[in-house]
């Protein structure tokens, strides 16, 4: 076999093979070969991608068509796969990262039962299945097919300790939620289809350039059509008004969250506008929207975060928060910085994660860092590490977050000065929580149990070889992105995407010295806000929220809206017709009419038995009737 | 050929069931009944699969205009295929069910199952008729005989409502035949005539007060969870599973293509009302502890879609509902049965008495939340395609654009809800703590797993590969639209 493009299926058909293997076998495998299995498939899966990669950097690309999966008249649904410069970076993300997480997983999980170490490793195989289905499905419908299958591995593993109501709960939230924005996207297909004919990237993308005879977008259209995507989006990748399901999914195992957080799921929503982004240039309308979204997302999602003490719920919400970016990033055209920062913040928030992992497993399942503290003497490989991923998200030069935030932050200061003033307050933001959760964790005096200071250790290699690994992506990371401020011909990202997207349209571009005066602002403001945060948290003492604090500790109270304007309202409503109209209206009406038949028929039943008796009654009137009708006939 | 023998094969074998004293023989011999039809139904969709061998005629009360005139079709082809799996499957699940009687139990199901089998394939108005009330019939006993505390109130007002459909739909049929040239009850007839608009009105209500019984479409429906509550589970599966495709079957066959301009012109006011339906439903589901009923309300809605479909007036609809009429009948059978071996251990059907049972049953578990999920439509499992071609043909229904957008995002609405109740469900079954119920749960028998695994497997071929159910009906489908079309060049005139 000499090109790879022919065996692509094997890509996603490995992890399903890895499900199936141990979701039947979970009974009589052995841990290590469960994990051997598990983590196998996506390592070979990824020896694939990278072949595929270089396939696609050679310059092909290739759609792989299997079957029909769908044909019904003129709409026909290829079940096909898309090989080209964008899906190929995101195999290579998500078989690369979630690799990683499965290596972690074999020493973090190790303590579970057999059967249940199976079926953790069987989910995570699906979970990396269907996010492959989705980044290489050739139309919308295949697209959509691994966008449910994310919510449903999602919902499997954050409720995977099944016994606990409330994680329980969380996986319910999860799914609903994202099922709302499924919703949309599902109407946003049938539109495409009304229109367009089709549901494959291609013909959809080509009616929309207007090379299709007899086939047109109207401007509205493609404003709806978009609009209702970007819904899907909000849903799996935690916008307002659909985000508060990913700070409960904490409640999986943490390297579920990295996995979520990282290589799978809510890149999803990137993913779709970014191979979308020739409807989305199409619409003013929807990129202010996008753009608006995702910053009014990132700035409520940091502001949460500097009151968390739970350090998983910190980092979700710097999630929410960096993905609000990265729509910003979508909403200003700069698709390529949104990709670029996908990867990055890949490498960086898996690491977070990962390292995350490694406290809470040193620390004995605790998760608030008030009662921890002082753990980078014991913790020396994992404080590193945190501290690297600190520094990459928090976008000091030259880590990798740094030039994936600042190709956002320019493209956001080139769109309008406002928007880059929010964003880079929220940069600012982002900085000090997390160097705030750095400090509490690592540095100050220990506030735990005497216990677990006596428990306290480095975890082993198979969980810091991947914290390493990790690590060093998010240092160099950000090199395939150089602006070409700094260096020509340096974002190389973006040329290799270039067929796929189109560069990103500079409304007003600047000139390289206020590009280095901006990226030295931004490093500037930044290298404050973790200066202040070290006085303020290097002695962390542990204090009530209070104020303001309070309305942030406790998200804004969005959670209880929702309750209270849409789940308790509903909730009421389904009772008021349970009990109500159901019961006396309808039966009410319905046992009326059944009283008087019965009251009829009494007069002329002759068995005792009620049941008997209308039967008899039933076919009686219909021969009845047949006869009259036959009367009528014979005249 | 084929359709007689699906209809004489359960018929004889159930009247000589009658006759078989002992319980186990007449259980073992039902089954072998249920499978020697399935295997004729398997013939005829393969090696018999031609003209010749697919439709029949004889004659049969010649002087009033019918006879006996029956033809598997492509609607035909899977609905007596779903019949055929359906029977063999509820035998099987219900193996350690004990009934008193259980001759006539067993006689009476395969009776239905004639019954069932006639109304598919019959191509007689009367003949239509007679096997309605053939199916019905044993019905009634089953539910009042076989059934729960409450079952002759519940087997009343489903007689109530299905009495009231038969007269409605004798009238309607004694009517247009009084109106064919040849006063004749042939299908074919039907088709041929071409009635005014005025008159169409009035028959289509008649045919589809009937039909929206059968199905049941709100607000005719009250009588459904009640029955599917009361009735013996094997009686419920074959109540939901398939009887309510007859009521489907009826408008597709019998209604929108003999009174196409009626069915045009009240396409609003059924979508509206199967619309109001879905959401209803759902809303009640959500809030309903009794997981038999729960079940039942989700069916509502997932029925109501498919009415909806039909009257979008499309082709994607059409083959939408042809298929959802099969994947829906496997999955909810599929769900039943998990009920009740859940009843059957633990003696309640409430959701808030269970709970923990995936500590102790863990195969039940992952086959639960399999046809759960299949129910609710997730990717890849056989419900999805069905769902996705129903709901696209709500976008491009043949009504006004603003309509069909409503239709379809409250009709959508039904997509999340039906995602709460039934993760609802799920986590209470199965997660969190065990109860005094619970404690002592065992899993599934080997049956039961059999089954399960049959369904699981239908489940996923049919979700990865729909187009195999879809070619089935194709032609039907494109014929049906067809004639449904015309009614729009009327209409202009």
């Amino acid at each position: 076999m000499q090109n790879a493009l022919q065996i692509v299926y094997l890509i996603p058909l490995l992890p399903l093979i890895g499900f199936l293997i141990n979701g039947l076998g979970r009974k009589h495998l052995s841990k290590s070969l469960i994990g051997l299995i598990g983590s196998g498939v996506i390592l070979a899966s990824f020896v694939l991608s990278i072949w595929v990669f270089l396939q696609v950097k050679g310059g092909n690309t290739h759609i792989a068509h299997y079957f029909n999966f769908i044909k019904v008249g003129d709409l026909t649904i290829p079940f096909a796969f898309q090989i080209d410069q964008l899906s190929s970076v995101f195999l290579l993300i998500i078989t690369g990262v979630g690799f990683l997480i499965h290596v972690y997983s074999t020493s973090y999980m190790h303590e579970e039962k057999t059967e249940h170490f199976g079926r953790y490793f069987a989910y995570l195989n699906l979970f990396v299945f269907s996010m492959l289905l989705l980044v290489m499905g050739a139309n919308y419908v295949i697209l959509f097919i691994g966008w449910e299958g994310v919510g449903l591995c999602s919902y499997l593993l954050i409720g995977y300790w099944f016994k606990k109501p409330e994680y329980n709960k969380a996986a319910n939230k999860a799914f609903i939620m994202n099922r709302i924005g499924d919703l949309a996207f599902l109407i946003a297909i049938f539109w495409i289809i009304t229109r367009a004919g089709s549901v494959n990237f291609n013909d959809v993308f080509a009616v929309a350039k207007g090379e299709v005879e007899f086939r047109a977008f109207k401007p509205v259209d493609i404003t709806v059509v978009t609009l209702l995507l970007f819904i899907g989006a909000t849903g799996k990748s935690a916008q307002i008004p659909l985000y508060t399901w990913l700070p409960d999914a904490m409640a999986g195992p943490t390297p579920v969250s990295a996995l979520i957080h990282a290589a799978t799921m809510v890149t999803a929503g990137i993913y779709m506008i970014a191979r979308s982004n020739i409807l989305y240039s199409m619409s003013a309308v929807t990129m202010n929207v996008v753009a608006y979204v995702g910053l009014a997302t990132a700035l409520l999602a940091a502001t949460i975060a500097l009151k968390q003490n739970d350090i998983k719920k910190v980092l979700a919400y710097s999630t929410v928060s960096q993905l609000g970016f990265m729509f910003l990033a979508l909403g200003t055209g700069n698709y390529v910085a949104a990709v670029f920062h996908v990867m990055t913040h890949a490498f960086f928030k898996a690491l977070l994660f990962l390292g995350s992992g490694s406290v809470i497993h040193a620390m004995g399942g605790e998760q608030d860092i008030r009662n921890m503290g002082g753990l980078s003497k014991k913790l020396t490989i994992t404080y590193v590490t945190f501290l690297i991923g600190c520094i990459a998200i928090s976008g000091i030069p030259p880590f990798s977050g740094f030039f994936s935030k600042d190709a956002i932050l320019l493209s956001a200061f080139e769109h309008n000065k406002i928007l880059y003033g929010i964003a880079l307050f929220t940069a600012m933001l982002t900085a000090f929580y997390m160097f705030r959760l750095l400090f509490i964790t690592f540095s100050g005096k220990f506030r735990g149990t005497q216990e677990q200071e006596h428990h306290l250790h480095e975890s082993p290699a198979a969980i810091t070889i991947p914290l390493i690994i990790l690590a060093v992506l998010s240092i160099v990371g950000g090199f395939v992105g150089v602006p070409e401020a700094l260096l020509h011909g340096g974002d190389r990202l973006g040329e290799f995407l270039a067929p796929v997207i189109a560069p990103a349209k500079h409304a007003s571009p600047v000139s390289h010295n206020t590009e280095y005066g901006l990226m030295a602002l931004s490093s500037i403001l930044v290298i404050i806000m973790i200066i202040f945060a070290w006085f303020k948290f290097r002695n962390y003492r542990r204090s009530e929220a209070t104020g303001f604090g309070k309305v942030l500790e406790n998200k804004w109270y969005v959670d209880e809206l929702y309750d209270k304007i849409i789940v308790n309202p509903l909730h009421k409503f389904g009772g008021f017709l349970k009990s109500v109209i159901e019961k006396s209206v309808i039966d009410g009406l319905v046992n009326g009419v059944g009283k008087a038949v019965n009251y009829g028929s009494r007069q002329l039943r002759l068995l005792q038995s009620g049941q008997a008796g209308s039967y008899v009654l039933l076919m009686v009137l219909s021969m009845l009737l047949v006869f009259v009708v036959q009367f009528f006939l014979r005249k | 050929m084929i359709p007689v023998l699906l209809i004489l094969l359960p018929l004889l074998t159930g009247l000589v069931t009658f006759f078989i004293k002992d319980e186990k023989t007449a259980r073992s011999w039902a089954l072998l009944a249920s499978i020697a039809t399935l295997a004729v139904s398997l013939l005829g969709l393969t090696v018999m699969n031609d003209a010749t061998h697919l439709a029949h005629k004889a004659q049969w009360l010649q002087t009033i205009g019918s006879s006996f005139s029956v033809k598997v079709d492509g609607m035909g082809q899977l609905l007596c295929l779903l019949t055929a799996i359906s029977f063999p499957l509820i035998f099987l699940s219900t193996w350690h069910s004990n009934y008193k009687k259980a001759n006539n139990f067993f006689a009476l199901m395969l009776l239905g199952q004639a019954g069932l089998m006639g109304v598919f394939v019959a191509m007689d108005a009367l003949l239509f008729y007679f096997f309605w009330e053939l199916a019905l019939i044993p019905m009634y006993f089953l539910a009042s005989q076989w059934g729960g505390e409450k079952r002759i109130k519940a087997t009343f007002k489903f007689f109530i409502y299905t009495f009231v459909g038969s007269v409605l739909m004798l009238i309607g049929i004694l009517y247009l035949q009084s109106k064919t040239p040849d006063h004749s009850f042939a299908l074919q007839s039907f088709y041929n005539l071409s009635l005014p608009k005025g008159t169409q009105n009035w028959v289509f209500w008649l045919f589809f007060v009937a039909f929206a019984i059968k199905m049941p479409v709100w607000p005719f429906h009250t009588w459904q969870p009640d029955a599917y509550e009361q009735s013996p589970t094997a009686t419920t599966m074959v109540l939901s599973g398939i009887m309510v495709k007859m009521g489907l079957l009826g408008v597709i066959r019998w209604l929108m293509p003999v009174l196409p301009v009626a069915s045009y012109q009240n396409g609003d006011m059924v979508m509206s009302m199967a619309v109001v339906g879905i959401v209803y439903a759902s809303l009640i589901a959500i809030r309903s502890d009794d997981i038999k009923r729960l079940i039942a309300y989700s069916s509502i809605a997932h029925i109501g879609l498919m009415c909806m479909a039909l009257f979008a007036e499309n082709k994607s609809g059409m083959q939408g509902v042809m298929i959802q009429m099969f994947n829906h009948g496997i999955n909810i059978i599929g769900l039943w049965i998990m009920v009740e071996v859940i009843e059957r251990q633990y003696g309640t059907r409430k959701l808030s008495e269970l709970g923990g049972l995936a500590q102790k049953a863990p195969v039940m578990a992952i086959f639960f939340v399999i046809v759960a999920l299949a129910n609710i439509a997730l990717p890849l499992t056989n419900a999805f395609a069905g769902e996705f071609l129903m709901f696209n043909s709500l976008l491009s229904a043949k009504t006004s654009y603003l309509y069909a957008i409503l239709f379809t995002v409250f009709a959508g609405l039904g997509i999340i809800l039906a995602a709460v109740y039934t993760l609802n469900m799920i986590r209470k079954i199965f997660f969190g703590e065990l109860t005094a119920l619970t404690a002592n749960a065992q899993d599934i028998k080997l049956n039961e797993k059999l089954v399960m695994g049959i369904i699981v497997i239908l489940v996923f071929w049919f979700g990865v590969y729909p187009q195999a159910l879809l070619n089935i009906t194709d032609e039907l489908s494109q014929v049906l639209v067809n004639k449904m079309e015309i009614s729009h060049l009327l209409r202009k005139q």
